[in-house]
């Protein structure tokens, strides 16, 4: 198990929260690859998670999250994400909503690592919302 | 003058411009032949910020970004 799982539990170990809910995204084996390999542009990921641990303190829960940047081989995880809160339904719903905007709109770009070469994972990605205003 | 950054994938150098909206930066952009099949599904942001209308007036020194389609995790 990551290690940050057990210091995010550590850490509200004494916060009252009811459920901990971790999301643990791993790199699987797949098209030939030998790993991933991620680009993130820091200060909009940044202000995107700062809007998210806002909505999560308004439901009284804390979202945290951590991402791996540059190469991540098979097998090893890539994004830990993980919500506290009173009670289970509404980290539950939580975890679900932030996962599925992370993967919308978070400004990471993914690249599969294969012989040798790092190529963009095109097919799999997601255009931003609002994308195409300079087209 | 403003720097306009490429990010994630986009094989190319910021540019610096003296441009004074983005309606500019499109112009600019879509004789690019290399730009062109990025145009269509980039995402824009004035001082890392998102913007969804060109009609956003620029100054000296900002920073303009691009971001071309993302899939974290």
């Amino acid at each position: 198990m990551p290690n940050i799982l057990k210091e995010w539990y550590e850490d509200e170990a004494r916060s009252n929260y009811g459920a901990y809910i971790p999301f643990v995204g791993t790199v699987r084996s797949e098209d030939g690859i030998e790993g991933l390999s991620f680009d993130i542009y820091e200060p909009i990921l940044e202000s995107w998670f700062k809007a998210w641990q806002q909505k999560a303190k308004e439901k009284g829960a804390v979202i945290k999250m951590a991402h791996s940047r540059g190469d991540v081989m098979l097998h090893e995880s890539s994004y830990i994400a993980a919500v506290f809160s009173p009670k289970r339904r509404v980290a539950l719903e939580f975890i679900d909503e932030f996962v599925e905007d992370f993967k919308a709109s978070a400004p990471i770009w993914k690249y599969d690592l294969k012989n040798g070469q790092r190529i963009y994972a095109k097919d799999r990605s997601t255009a931003i919302k609002g994308s195409g205003i300079l087209a | 003058m403003v720097k306009v950054e490429f990010l994630g994938p986009i094989q190319k150098d910021a540019l610096e411009l003296e441009i004074a909206n983005l309606n500019e930066l499109a112009a600019i952009l879509q004789k690019d032949e290399a730009m062109k099949e990025w145009l269509e599904n980039c995402a824009v942001a004035v001082n890392d910020t998102l913007v969804t209308s060109l009609e956003c007036p620029l100054k000296d020194g900002d920073k303009i970004s691009l971001l071309p389609p993302v899939c974290g995790g």
